[in-house]
């Protein structure tokens, strides 16, 4: 998955704006009204570049509640927005094996 | 931008001469280096004093035959996390033992203040207006430091292991 | 264990003051994520994918039992329970607020620990063999010159603003454990023919983008110019390293377009200037520092106790971890016991606070209160008494460290990888996970030998994949893990980078390809003890090629 910072603007399909909460470090996305949500499902949703360029420029101008802001791939289905690859679904689920509490004692 | 000289926000006496813009007789002013290295005469009869803006990618020590006749040498940081200018401030101060100003320019934040006072910088054009009344305050955070600087040519080790230490003292 | 004075203490404490009011000047806003990324990373707090990740130096890897209990407590209170040690001898923890990072600072001031340094482009924790001051083949105990380096480079005035990272490692030994060819600057304590001892310099070696074994600068430096020669170093770099393109930033990428030759002379054209000042090192303060360090009262004990070897031929499990995880030790009597951090199935290098906890009693019980990190994420407990084996296996097998795989093939070496990191390209726990269970059986181990596998989830390489036997790196295609993998690399006195393979595989097929690689190995070697490395140098990868490529 290349650095999102090196991402080029490149928009195929779903597209949200994500970043880290600056406070704790939790994944947040921009909602369309502004601010930020640690649900995925209440992000707003583009399709174009232009229309991704000018919701990461909204964001990126907030510094103070949440850092690195880039454009992240989405997926609608069903279930709702669901994240667009292997990189976005370990930062909404979390580590793909078992945290190691559950080993030695 | 506020100018922090010893400790305390001043007035710049001095004034920004660009490349080739005449430079008036009787105040003081900061010249660029490639001025004063082609034509160092022309600065010594001046009646105001003389400063050069040195840029962090050119030997400093090149600086050396002028250093009597100048009153500031102005070091650049193009943005903060460039370092280069550290490096030259030391060897002004350490190796060509200039006294007269040593002037920060360029992004010169408050959480740099107390690692350029240490490399012999003591002015400062802080680039926040805020950061200048905490210079005092960053300057004084730390109370001892481990290695040798400008601001302390006998490291920490020295002090706490060899008593009565002078500076003069030949080692080994 | 170096033991702390009042000036050490009050430095770290005024740090812990200084970063509680960089990061109140964050959180309201005056100063930008772009002015305090530099001023976090310097005391090793990272924004990784989910969380906070803060890096705490452990200064050539020593630890003491109360600063592990300080570990375990705060990755319960703060954290999830447990901590990641790396390959830098350092702790991370993987799930830290921000806002709690002042707080955790001074819990961990308290017993002398910090993340100063742990990032950022300045120069980094000291790293030296986890078997400083036991080992039986070293010329001198290496930590007194790492903590002689560590309090010149902390906070230095010049040095802070570096083009890029700046890694130091030191050996004394003529086994390297340290990897010092492959850092900025590494230091080999040895002794010359006239029976001084001194340091090889070694510079500009190197891992990540474009790896490089160091080239030697200065075969024999006394121990008065140490500090004088590295801020040489240090200074040349600090003005001619690049800053144009961080890929090139290294030092390694200034001596090599610069020649070693033309490096060398810069850097004894700069130390002339300063060889006699201040910096110049006075015996006095030497004997100094190594009063600092506190070294155990060894009882006078035997070799081979009766209830070792009692042990040995009642209980075949106790005499197989014997065998693999305990070493000899430079007090008669004593043994070195290495703590596998890497059990079936689990992520390398990770310990719970119940772990740690334990550990730090068992140490306090057993190993003079001193427990060490080696780069192999494994821990060891650095002294303890021949007649306690017995017991101390017992208590480690119950926590779960006792796995005898100590530098087998199930021992890997694993960089945190996609699962948590913000630069990966793929995962690498998982990867290695599915290896150790591929390999889980200890004879079949056993019967392969000493292979280490290391595994990197992108070119920065963390995993320090170049310098494993095998070494795996993470790679994107299309969106997909690929995985590249090289074989022959080593990182100790014969230092070499791994040879490619072939073509990059796909995530489901690299525990295969890598049990074809060491089946291919099994048949080829000459005899069971010809090494991995020494075969693929006998023999290239071509033959390992052919096997693993035919068949896909
Ligand atoms: S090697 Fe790459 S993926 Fe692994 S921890 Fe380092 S930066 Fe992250």
């Amino acid at each position: 998955m290349t650095a999102p910072s090196q991402q080029k603007l490149k928009v195929h399909g779903s597209v949200v704006v994500t970043a880290n909460r600056l406070g704790d470090g939790a994944v947040v996305h921009w909602m369309a009204g502004g601010g930020w949500s640690a649900e995925l499902g209440k992000a707003a949703v583009v399709t174009n570049a232009q229309a991704a360029k000018e919701l990461l420029a909204a964001a990126t101008a907030d510094d103070v509640n949440a850092v690195g802001a880039y454009i992240a791939p989405v997926e609608l289905n069903s279930d709702g927005v669901q994240p667009g690859n292997l990189r976005e679904r370990i930062r909404v689920g979390g580590p793909t094996f078992d945290l190691p509490i559950t080993f030695g004692i | 931008m506020p100018l922090v000289r010893n400790g305390k926000i001043v007035d710049d006496l001095f004034i920004r001469i660009l490349d080739d813009a005449v430079v008036p007789d009787d105040v003081a002013a900061i010249v660029p280096a490639a001025r004063l290295l082609a034509d160092a005469g022309e600065f010594v009869q001046r009646g105001g004093a003389t400063g050069v803006l040195w840029p962090n990618d050119r030997n400093v020590s090149e600086l050396a035959p002028h250093l009597g006749r100048l009153a500031l040498v102005a070091l650049v940081f193009p943005n903060f996390r460039d370092g280069r200018a550290y490096s030259q401030a030391r060897i002004l101060r350490e190796r060509h033992h200039f006294r007269g100003e040593l002037r920060a320019t360029g992004q010169v934040l408050r959480d740099q203040f107390l690692l350029l006072y240490r490399a012999g910088f003591d002015a400062f054009e802080v680039s926040k207006p805020a950061d200048a009344p905490a210079f005092i305050k960053a300057i004084e955070r730390y109370s001892a430091f481990y290695q040798p600087a400008v601001d302390a040519p006998a490291p920490a080790f020295r002090r706490r292991s060899v008593k009565n230490f002078r500076s003069d003292q030949p080692v080994n | 264990m170096y033991i702390y004075d009042d000036l050490d203490r009050r430095l770290v404490a005024e740090r812990v003051d200084e970063f509680r009011d960089q990061v109140a000047r964050r959180l309201s806003g005056e100063l930008t994520e772009e002015e305090f990324k530099p001023l976090r990373l310097m005391n090793g707090v990272y924004l990784q994918l989910h969380a906070y990740m803060l890096r705490i130096a452990i200064p050539y890897g020593t630890l003491s039992s109360a600063q592990l209990r300080t570990l375990a407590q705060i990755a319960r209170r703060y954290d999830r329970n447990y901590g990641h040690f790396t390959t830098r001898q350092n702790l991370q923890f993987n799930w830290i607020k921000l806002s709690d990072l002042p707080d955790v600072m001074a819990d961990l001031a308290s017993t002398g620990l910090h993340g100063m340094q742990t990032s950022g482009n300045c120069v980094r924790n000291i790293t030296t063999d986890q078997w400083a001051g036991v080992a039986t083949d070293e010329v001198e105990d290496p930590r007194i010159f790492a903590e002689i380096l560590r309090q010149h480079s902390t906070m230095h005035p010049e040095f802070t603003y570096l083009p890029r990272k700046f890694k130091i490692a030191i050996t004394a030994a003529p086994h390297d454990r340290a990897a010092v060819r492959v850092h900025d600057i590494g230091l080999r304590l040895h002794r010359n023919g006239a029976g001084e001892t001194g340091f090889e310099v070694i510079v500009g070696g190197g891992l990540g983008r474009a790896p490089f074994v160091g080239k030697t600068i200065k075969p024999f430096l006394a121990k008065r110019d140490l500090l004088s020669y590295v801020e040489a170093i240090l200074r040349v770099y600090n003005q001619y390293g690049r800053r144009d393109n961080i890929y090139k930033a290294r030092i390694k990428i200034l001596v090599h377009d610069m020649g070693a030759e033309k490096f060398a002379a810069e850097v004894d054209a700069e130390w002339l200037n300063i060889k006699d000042g201040a910096l110049a090192i006075d015996p006095a303060f030497i004997d100094d520092i190594a009063g600092r360090f506190r070294y155990p009262r060894y009882e006078m004990v035997i070799d081979n106790p009766a209830a070792l070897k009692r042990a040995q031929v009642t209980n075949p499990r106790f005499e197989n971890w014997f065998k693999n995880a305990v070493s000899p030790h430079k007090a008669p009597g004593y043994s070195i016991v290495t703590l596998s951090l890497k059990p079936e199935g689990g992520p390398p290098g990770d310990a719970t606070s119940e772990q740690m906890d334990r550990i730090a009693d068992l140490a306090d019980r057993y190993s003079f209160g001193e427990i060490r990190v080696g780069h192999e994420q494994n821990l060891v407990l650095p002294h303890v008494a021949q007649g306690d084996l017995p017991a101390i296996w017992a208590a480690l097998d119950e926590i779960g460290v006792a796995t005898p795989n100590v530098s087998l093939v199930s021992d890997i070496i694993a960089c945190p990888g996609l699962d948590y990191c913000s630069l990966a390209n793929t995962r690498s726990i998982p990867v290695a996970q599915e290896l150790t269970r591929r390999f889980k059986s200890l004879d079949a181990q056993r019967a392969i030998g000493r292979l280490h596998i290391n595994i990197s989830g992108c070119i920065n390489a963390c995993g320090h994949h170049h310098v494993g036997h095998i070494g795996i790196l993470g790679v994107e295609k299309n969106g997909q893990e690929f995985f590249q993998i090289t074989l022959g690399g080593r990182a100790d006195e014969k230092a070499e980078l791994g040879t490619l393979l072939g073509p990059a595989v796909p995530y489901a097929e690299v525990a295969d390809v890598i049990e074809d690689v060491v089946a291919t190995y099994v048949e080829l070697r000459e005899r069971p003890d010809e090494l991995f490395v020494e075969t693929v140098k006998r023999l290239g990868v071509e033959p390992f090629k052919e096997r693993v490529y035919a068949a896909r």
